[in-house]
């Protein structure tokens, strides 16, 4: 062996040492959970995190070790569940739901060491939590526009799950949008107080239809609104959390319920938090992205909607994609006619994540 | 013609509909108690129903099929009932709430390959021009045929009840089991037949939600209607006619409180939700209070185990 060789040798080994060294701060292999509030053949909302998990399987292979739960209360069982994750080797939990969201900091107060990430929630009060949500009310914009041109009774329906500022955004955004289109244009709002319950949720979507109301949207996780809507022709409904496809087309070969739907994304976040902790960078953040980031997705219009139409909502997608509009814009007053949002003003992220009002123009009131 | 932005003809089709699964369930449980069987267990079976249709229909493609699927597995898990409260003579309210705890688990796990599937589509029976009279049409005549069966399986339990000798000796043993045991009748045997029968129908009811209403499989998804079948019997005073107005003024309740809210009603939607529940209890205290238990039409040997020692 010559000189050049031990010292490229040596090299070498210093760079293995540095890079050892690196990869100490990070992890060698991650274990990753999931808490679900839903089945996850929901076919919406745990479906699409599911896909989440999955997609992080596939990234990572070996490096990664994943767990999940199914159908998990919201409440005091959340805790109990995530005590157990944490107990069972989890390096990071993922608590899917907004009711998860005092027992994700509950649990991750006492254990330190594990990263928790809470989704569509506020509290980050250690800093072992993040939270992450998307911005839905972008998609429910574009939903919102073609809700508006699409009916023809001028009566929208809105299958509400709780009265939080995440729901209260996207009746917001819908009407809105809905209104700009169409002048004449109602939204009725129906509370079904779960995020799954396919009996409620087409029971809901039922009294909707049986009062008029031609577009069925919906806050909910399942997919029995549109099974509910198919049976009306002329009733349409879009795709919520998941693209819901199968409901494109009647089994008879009629053109179905959905037109078109928002699909939530989560992969991407995913990928990107499991690969922070791997390689050591993972810290607490507060993460809200939208239709420019992926997150949030426009399904696939069908042909049941005027091609005027389908270009307008995906204009209207790519304004709110590429920034140039955003979808809580002034002048807007709130539903008792005092002003919110000045001319060309837009809604703050804070106005937007305490929002408990709806603007001018809905009847009926938010309950407690 | 319209009240408060609902239409009555409206309301009152789809409260049809949604009480099938409560009026099938309470008819049911009406024969065994009037075969003096108290069975707590509707829930459980009407869950296992609803299970076991929805996964027959999937598999072979037909709603009918999976109707007699659903009635199958529930009377099958009646008769774990009937062995043990007929054969070894167990406690039958502590017997049938385990059979609902039973009903709820075993379904959840039945039923795991098939959440989010679409089972076929159960029609509606065409009636022609029937179904185009004004206002009648849309109440009566645009249903699927169950919610005619459910309306047809009234007058026959009624008319099997008060008019033939099956229905007699049903009633006897329920009033007095010892007498009719005296007379020659077999009473086990005749009150394993009746809970057969209650499972069969709470399967029916509860096949009922997973395959039309819903249409879908998820855990938990009678979401309590057993119970409410059960409270049903008792509004009725084990009268089958009574049944009828029961599970029509429950389920008539429930789709006004969604109509309500839809159409923009000032109350508050707590109040909506919970009045179902509220009306039933009412009603339950309003026909207990200041009477009899035989007033009340309730079978004499209702919840007491027979054993022929004699």
């Amino acid at each position: 062996m010559n000189r050049r060789t031990l010292l490229a040798t040596a090299a070498l080994g210093l760079g293995l040492g540095l890079g050892g060294a690196a990869s100490a701060q990070g992890m060698d292999k991650v274990k990753a959970c999931f808490v679900y509030v839903g089945p996850v053949g929901d076919g919406g909302w745990t479906y699409q995190h599911h896909q989440g998990l999955l997609a992080v399987e596939a990234e990572f292979g070996d490096r990664v070790e994943t767990a999940y739960q199914e159908s998990v209360p919201e409440g005091a069982d959340a805790e109990r569940v995530l005590t157990q994750m944490a107990l069972s080797g989890c390096n990071i939990i993922f608590t899917t739901s907004f009711g998860y969201m005092d027992a994700t900091n509950n649990v991750a107060a006492k254990f330190p060491d594990i990263k928790f990430e809470h989704a569509t929630g506020y509290k980050r009060e250690h800093p072992n939590v993040s939270i992450y949500n998307a911005r839905f009310y972008e998609g429910r914009a574009v939903t919102g526009l073609i809700a508006g041109h699409m009916t023809k009774s001028n009566k929208i329906g809105y299958i509400g799950s709780f009265p939080i500022p995440e729901v209260v955004q996207g009746i917001n955004a819908t009407y809105l949008h809905a209104k700009k289109v169409n002048p004449d244009v109602s939204i009725s709002v129906v509370w079904a107080y779960t995020w799954f319950d396919p009996a409620k949720e087409a029971d809901a979507a039922k009294a909707l239809i049986e009062q008029g109301v031609d577009v069925i949207v919906q806050h909910t996780d399942s997919t029995a609104p549109l099974a509910e809507a198919a049976k009306t022709p002329g009733v349409i409904g879009f795709g919520q959390a998941s693209d819901m496809s199968e409901y494109k087309t009647n089994p008879d070969g009629t053109p179905g319920p959905r037109v078109s739907s928002i699909i939530d994304e989560w992969s991407p976040y995913y990928i990107k938090r499991v690969g922070a902790l791997l390689d050591g960078t993972w810290e607490s953040i507060d993460s809200w992205e939208g239709i420019a980031a992926g997150e949030v997705v426009i399904g696939e219009i069908t042909e049941a909607v005027p091609a005027e139409v389908k270009a307008e909502a995906e204009a209207l997608r790519d304004a709110i994609a590429d920034g140039s509009y955003h979808p809580f814009t002034g002048p807007l007053n709130k539903q008792d006619g005092s002003a919110w949002l000045a001319e060309g003003e837009t809604a703050s992220d804070g106005d937007l994540l305490g929002m408990k009002f709806y603007v001018e123009g809905i009847s009926g009131d938010i309950p407690n | 013609m319209d009240f408060g932005g609902i239409n009555p003809a409206v309301l009152i089709a789809s409260l049809m509909v949604a009480s099938v699964p409560i009026l099938l369930a309470a008819l049911g449980e009406l024969v065994v108690e009037k075969a003096g069987v108290l069975n707590l267990g509707v829930e459980g079976m009407m869950i296992m129903g609803a299970v076991c249709g929805f996964i027959t229909a999937v598999t072979t493609g037909s709603p009918l099929l999976g109707f007699l699927g659903g009635a199958l597995g529930a009377a099958v898990l009646s008769l774990i009932f009937a062995l043990l409260t007929q054969v070894l003579l167990a406690n039958q309210v502590a017997t049938g709430l385990a059979l609902t705890l039973f009903g709820l688990g075993l379904s959840s796990l039945l039923g795991q390959g098939y959440v989010g599937i679409k089972p076929p589509a159960t029609g509606v029976v065409p009636l022609g021009p029937l179904a185009d009279i004004p206002g009648l049409g849309r109440i009566l005549f645009r249903h699927d045929w169950m919610v005619y069966a459910s309306i047809a399986m009234v007058a026959a339990v009624w008319a099997v009840l008060r008019f033939t000798r099956m229905g007699l000796i049903l009633r006897a043993v329920g009033e007095s089991a010892d007498a009719a045991h005296a007379l020659g009748y077999k009473v086990t045997r005749i009150r394993i037949m009746a809970i057969l029968f209650g499972g069969a129908m709470a399967g029916l009811g509860g096949a009922y939600v997973s395959l039309v209403r819903v249409p879908q499989w998820t855990d938990g998804i009678t979401a309590g209607a057993g119970w409410i079948a059960l409270a049903i019997v008792v509004f009725a005073s084990w009268r089958p006619g009574r049944v009828l107005i029961g599970a029509y003024l429950f389920g008539g309740i429930t789709v006004l409180q969604l109509n309500l809210q839809a159409a923009g009603a000032r109350i508050p939607v707590e109040y909506l939700s919970m009045s179902p529940y509220l009306i039933t209890i009412l009603v339950l205290v309003i026909m207990s209070s200041g009477k009899g238990r035989a007033s009340l039409n309730a079978p004499a040997s209702l919840g007491r185990n027979f054993h022929a020692s004699r």
